[in-house]
């Protein structure tokens, strides 16, 4: 064999291991889609998602208050965080070219890179402590504060897309700039920024780890946002980690109706929102 | 943008002022809200650093009932597991990106990418739940076999438990996979296709061309997607929580279970049952909050300076 064939090999089997990783990538993601819904369909049920938990022992009980719950803690989350996050975003992509957007920048960076465990202890000791409660509130609150900086950075990205001529046009016209960055930059940057926003969405319905300490969980139906609530993940890492069999089973189909949601997100916002020119 | 002239008299500049000023306000609450949250880890950790001062980094001791504090199982574990992780990982993602681009065609290409980043959008808690009732089992059931062959060397001895280091090392490995996979291809994509072309032109393979021209040019931006796979594999709490095994105590073996700073916070924070525990937990939070700003801040420089370039 010459030296040119043995190159040639060698490439071929490189290349090959190259493949492999991918393969092995992608083999993990479909072992636990696979796994979850082989687990999770053979639980779930119309009572599943109706009804209160049972205690333990007793079969047939529920997950009804965690669905209410997650959707609760993340709704009131999204609705304290996105407006933020927008606003700051656009602030930095319309004015941030100086000191400032660059500090604001770097805090930014420094909170989306943060554990999601010590945005939970930031929201325990601000809000679980001195109200002497866990609260589903201090759970929005840690959830809210991990979704500000991914939507801000993904704000100011999608607003820096939208061409300068168009500013110019209406600024040419006599628009104030206000009302140019309101009207017609906002617009323009809307689908972006609604699939970002839908996307960071998603990413804190999965968040487990700041809510043990602040949204606690709660077997019976909530008492306001005040008081303890159940939620999606939460009901999934306690069922796990318990040792009884029904709920081992109630865990993988919470876990199913959870990675559906964020499946169904994921897909829906690369479909439908993609954007022109294929921005990332 | 530039400063726009105002043309149309004082009352649309009084406008623009005040629209400034309040994104401004709402901007800055981000700033805030990271001075915030340092001054309350500070002030929160304010009780252990004064009783116990910087020991409570290197003492071993993790005892809440005799009210003894030591971070140090807690940094090991996370260090250890986060570097388990890599281990696999980067080989892994590196071969999966060099795949992505020089491989696959540009549909099967972007397919991939959307599954591979899919993985990444894949809950913690579920990854902990699949590790919890399929890797653990698969992992007891490899660890005799690890420990006959591999038993000379101190890593590989000790009862096979299935839940321990190896366990959270191989979970982590595919929660960060995305991130340096993802990173990885786009400094590959940016590499100039006329650098390229001039090693194709000189005869090499495009094998050759991967190792003597893209990876080497894309450096920087891969160990800065390392390091941000390091930042998430050291603050990630539920899944190795859930089969890190959660015991105090450091052993050589990565067969034993052991714990993570992230994972002694999940357990004892909501029940900590006393000022002095509280304030541990709250340190060991500091720490964190410390170590991923640094490791963060390289990634960022990193990767900033090849996007520069």
């Amino acid at each position: 064999m010459n030296s040119y064939q043995r190159r040639r090999w060698t490439q071929a089997a490189m290349f090959a291991v190259c493949a492999l990783c991918a393969a092995a990538a992608l083999a993990g993601l479909f072992t636990i889609l696979g796994y979850i819904a082989w687990h999770g369909l053979s639980s779930i049920n119309w009572g599943f998602l109706t009804r209160l938990p049972k205690p333990v022992g007793e079969t047939g009980g529920g997950i009804a208050n965690a669905i209410v719950g997650s959707a609760k803690i993340v709704g009131l989350a999204a609705l304290m965080g996105a407006p933020i996050g927008v606003l700051g975003g656009l602030y930095l992509a319309e004015f941030g070219s100086n000191r400032t957007g660059f500090i604001i920048r770097y805090a930014a960076d420094v909170l989306n890179g943060m554990p999601s465990i010590v945005m939970g202890i930031f929201a325990y000791t601000l809000l679980v402590v001195p109200l002497k409660r866990f609260s589903a509130l201090s759970g929005s609150v840690a959830l809210a504060l991990i979704m500000i900086p991914v939507v801000l950075r993904n704000t100011e990205e999608f607003v820096r897309l939208v061409p300068h001529s168009i500013r110019e046009a209406a600024l040419a016209l006599g628009v104030p700039q206000w009302k140019v960055v309101l009207r017609v930059v906002l617009p323009t940057a809307a689908p972006g920024i609604l699939t970002g926003a839908l996307l960071a969405t998603s990413r804190i319905a999965g968040e487990t780890a700041p809510l043990i300490f602040t949204a606690f969980g709660n077997h019976f139906w909530d008492n306001g946002l005040l008081n303890p609530m159940a939620s999606l993940p939460h009901t999934i890492y306690t069922y796990a980690i318990s040792p009884y069999k029904d709920w081992h089973a109630q865990a993988w189909a919470a876990a199913l109706l959870l990675m559906l949601f964020v499946l169904a997100v994921n897909v829906s916002a690369r479909l439908l929102f993609r954007p022109a020119g294929g921005a990332r | 943008m530039p400063e726009v002239p105002h043309l149309a008299g004082p009352r649309q500049r009084t406008g623009d002022l005040v629209f400034r000023r309040a994104l401004l306000s709402v901007a800055l609450f981000v700033v805030a809200v990271v001075l915030l949250l340092a001054w309350s880890l500070a002030d929160g950790s304010r009780l252990t650093w004064k009783s116990l001062g910087p020991a409570f980094l290197w003492s071993k001791e993790w005892d809440p009932v005799q009210e003894n504090f030591g971070a140090l199982p807690f940094i090991y574990g996370t260090l250890v597991s986060s570097a388990l992780a890599l281990l696999v990982a980067v080989p892994l993602g590196v071969g999966c990106a060099i795949f992505l681009t020089e491989l696959a065609p540009r549909r099967v290409a972007d397919a991939c990418t959307f599954l591979v980043e899919l993985l990444a959008a894949v809950p913690s808690v579920i990854l902990g739940l699949m590790g919890i009732f399929l890797l653990v089992p698969t992992v007891r059931s490899v660890e005799p076999a690890l420990a006959r062959w591999l038993g000379w060397s101190p890593l590989f001895r000790g009862e096979p438990y299935g839940v321990g280091m190896l366990t959270a090392g191989l979970i982590l490995t595919l929660m960060v996979l995305p991130y340096i996979t993802v990173i990885t291809r786009e400094v590959l994509l940016a590499v100039p296709q006329p650098l390229k072309e001039a090693m194709l032109a000189l005869g090499a393979t495009r094998w050759e061309t991967v190792v003597g021209v893209s990876l080497p040019f894309a450096r920087a931006g891969i160990l800065g997607g390392i390091f941000l796979a390091l930042g998430r594999a050291l603050g990630e709490t539920m899944a190795v929580t859930m089969v890190i095994g959660n015991t105090p105590k450091i052993s050589a073996s990565l067969l034993a279970p052991g714990y993570s700073m992230a994972a002694v916070i999940a357990n004892e924070l909501a029940e900590a049952a006393s000022d002095e525990h509280l304030s541990a937990l709250i340190s060991v939070g500091l720490v964190l909050f410390g170590v991923t700003i640094a490791v963060n801040g390289i990634a960022r420089l990193l990767i900033y300076r090849v996007r520069k370039a």
